[in-house]
């Protein structure tokens, strides 16, 4: 090794060693604890090694409604925001007058607290003893009976999951893709006006391609950020996710690990193991795809 | 296609408290294109060619005037309607089509009875890449193509359509030295051989003289001359055409007739009979210095650049305009480097005089 290399080395060795203690470290400590049965974290101590957390979590019916839950959230939120999100910023490229106040007004989920914006959700949504909530007095209206969105039936309360969820990741993808619609070169529609090209071709054959590398992080990012949901279901539904049978699998995590159920590291790390390989392959998927789809 | 423009005017709003003024890019243009011609709008940047060339597209639409192909008035037709081919100035390929997808582009555009079978697309298509030679192209995508090849693609994604009028902004100005003479030539060649009125947009005078039928040099959005080059570089209507020709270009020098004689200096350089006394610009066209011992015009000699063809004789003189002047000689002729001075006689069709007011042109 020359001395240069050396240099380099002596540089990056900070940053490897933050890196080295508080990703790398607790990474493989994760892989450790899932394998380790019965671990005790007062006494420090395990009975053996093996897989039986896994066949744990595995057969658990909370894990199992977790998992459900999460892939519901994920196949319903991520597409839907995606497209949502590029209708708005198309509509927001093609106005001149008031677009900053749109635009604004998009982004405003953003900067709001979750917590804050889960409150409103549930005086929104929520049937009390007291009033039926907004959203089923407008229900009313079109003479549909009232539906407890929080504490009713599964199917309301997962529509609540996922309208939240929508609407709180929303603005990140229509910035992005507001930023990404105005990069366009416009001379490319210049060129298909000249050609006569018709509006939905231009959209399809030009505009569409032009942003897919944008439209394909979000959407991979989009993924991954679904998979891990969990705060946005606490907002709505409380901490005891799995009483109210809307648990993800990072609230599974965090219950075995601190919930009233907790005290169950190895089963919890056997659960994020498992979130982990399921994240995984879904990226390795969705970059095949991309490999395929955009093209430039 | 013959291409009428009537007193063409294109005005564009001011836009908030910064630039309140409205511009005009595109002052009462008036002009006649003859069919199957090529023309080159020529001009400084910000002179109003382009958006001339935009006008004609469709891509703008004049404030006043009107255009007419042939006797029909396209004014207010709407660019997919008019039979226009154009080629940018970055050509705008579309970076995630083939070659092949990008001619046929324009084609697939079209609908209902318009609209061709697919081997005549196709047939087209390979026809007009014949036209510009990148039939062995055509399943790469653009940027895996050199910017000459590139350009052939725009071209030929511009022709296959067949316009009635094609349109090149700045077509050369994005390849290096050299591909720009051998695409030049092409572009000649391809207009030559389609018979298509093409309009062209270039800063670079070079580039319109030498391919161009006829060259329409602007400035500041007015039409200043409108001809075949050499007939502009021999008799340009004002010192701002004189000027923007030739290259090297030409050298002004304030002078005075006096007498039936312009004087350049104190010297009297050359007879101007008829002419009234009154200060003038001399304009002297580096060819039209002839080096010789007892010349009526002296130059300080600050030095000499062998060309091979021929030699610069870089002078200097007190009346000249610029900081130093350039005379092009026959290069068999012998300059004396060591001597301070140099003395020219010039020749009188390449000494052009303008007011110097007005800048325009006099006659002697």
């Amino acid at each position: 090794m020359n001395t240069n290399k050396k240099k380099a080395w002596l540089y990056l060795l900070p940053a490897a060693l933050f890196l080295v203690c508080f990703l790398v470290y607790p990474l493989i400590d994760v892989f450790v604890y899932s394998v380790e049965e019965g671990y005790n974290f007062a006494s420090q101590t395990y009975f053996g090694t093996g897989f039986y957390n896994f066949s744990y979590v595995l057969h658990d019916p909370y894990f199992l409604q977790a998992v459900k839950n999460t892939f519901i959230l994920v196949i319903i939120t991520v597409p839907l925001s995606t497209g949502l999100a590029l209708l708005i910023s198309v509509g927001l490229s093609s106005i001149r007058p008031l677009r900053d106040l749109f635009q604004t007004i998009y982004f405003l989920p953003y900067v709001t607290n979750t917590l804050a914006v889960g409150l409103v959700f549930m005086i929104l949504f929520q049937k009390t003893e007291y009033t039926d909530g907004l959203v089923n007095l407008m229900l009313g209206w079109f003479g549909a009976g009232p539906v407890d969105f929080i504490d009713g039936p599964y199917w309301a309360k997962m529509f609540v999951l996922c309208f939240y969820t929508i609407w709180i990741v929303m603005p990140f993808k229509i910035l992005v893709l507001t930023s990404a619609l105005a990069s366009v070169n416009q001379d490319y529609y210049k060129a298909a006006r000249v050609d006569g090209t018709p509006k939905l071709r231009i959209f399809t054959k030009i505009t569409l391609p032009m942003i897919s590398p944008m439209i394909f992080y979000l959407v991979i990012t989009g993924f991954i950020g679904a998979f891990k949901a969990y705060s946005d279901a606490v907002a709505l539904f409380g901490t005891d996710l799995n009483a109210a049978g809307m648990n993800t699998i990072v609230g599974y995590v965090y219950d075995m690990l601190y919930g009233d159920s907790g005290g169950y590291p190895s089963y919890a790390s056997a659960a994020a193991v498992l979130l982990f390989a399921i994240v995984l392959t879904i990226t390795c998927i969705n970059l095949l795809v991309s490999r395929k789809k955009v093209e430039y | 296609m013959k291409i009428v423009l009537e007193k063409l005017t294109k005005t564009f709003p001011g836009r908030g408290r910064k630039n309140p003024e409205d511009v005009t890019a595109v002052d009462d243009f008036s002009c006649e294109i003859p069919d199957g011609e090529l023309i080159a709008l020529l001009g400084p940047s910000g002179c109003g060619k382009s958006t001339t060339l935009n006008l004609l597209c469709g891509l703008e639409s004049p404030t006043s005037g009107r255009i007419l192909f042939g006797e029909e008035d396209i004014t207010d037709l709407p660019p997919e309607l008019r039979g226009v081919g154009m080629v940018f100035q970055n050509y705008a390929l579309y970076p995630h089509l083939t070659v092949k997808q990008n001619i046929l582009f324009p084609l697939e555009n079209r609908k209902g009875k318009d609209r061709l079978s697919k081997e005549e697309m196709e047939s087209r298509v390979m026809e007009t890449a014949r036209l510009v030679q990148i039939e062995e192209l055509m399943d790469r995508r653009p940027k895996e193509l050199s910017g000459g090849q590139q350009q052939r693609v725009a071209i030929a994604r511009a022709l296959v359509k067949m316009p009635r009028v094609l349109l090149l902004d700045e077509p050369l100005s994005n390849l290096d030295a050299r591909l720009r003479l051998k695409t030049r030539e092409e572009i000649r060649k391809i207009q030559k051989k389609t018979g298509i009125t093409t309009v062209f947009v270039t800063h670079d005078q070079d580039e319109a003289m030498s391919i161009s039928d006829r060259i329409a040099v602007m400035r500041l959005g007015v039409l200043m001359q409108m001809g075949r080059p050499q007939e502009v570089y021999d008799d340009p209507l004002n010192l701002f055409v004189a000027k923007f020709l030739g290259t090297p270009p030409i050298n002004v020098f304030e002078g005075r007739v006096r007498d039936g004689k312009l004087y350049i200096g104190e010297e009297a350089v050359l007879p101007a009979e008829g002419l009234a006394d009154q200060e003038v610009f001399a304009g002297i066209r580096p060819e039209g210095f002839i080096l010789q011992e007892d010349g009526p015009l002296t130059c300080e000699l600050n030095r000499v650049e062998i060309m091979g063809r021929d030699i610069s004789v870089i002078a200097s003189h007190p009346a000249c305009a610029g900081q130093t002047l350039r005379a092009i000689i026959g290069a068999e002729s012998k300059v004396d480097t060591a001597s301070p001075a140099v003395r020219f006689a010039l020749k009188p069709g390449k000494v052009l005089l303008f007011d110097r007011e007005t800048e325009e042109r006099i006659r002697f």
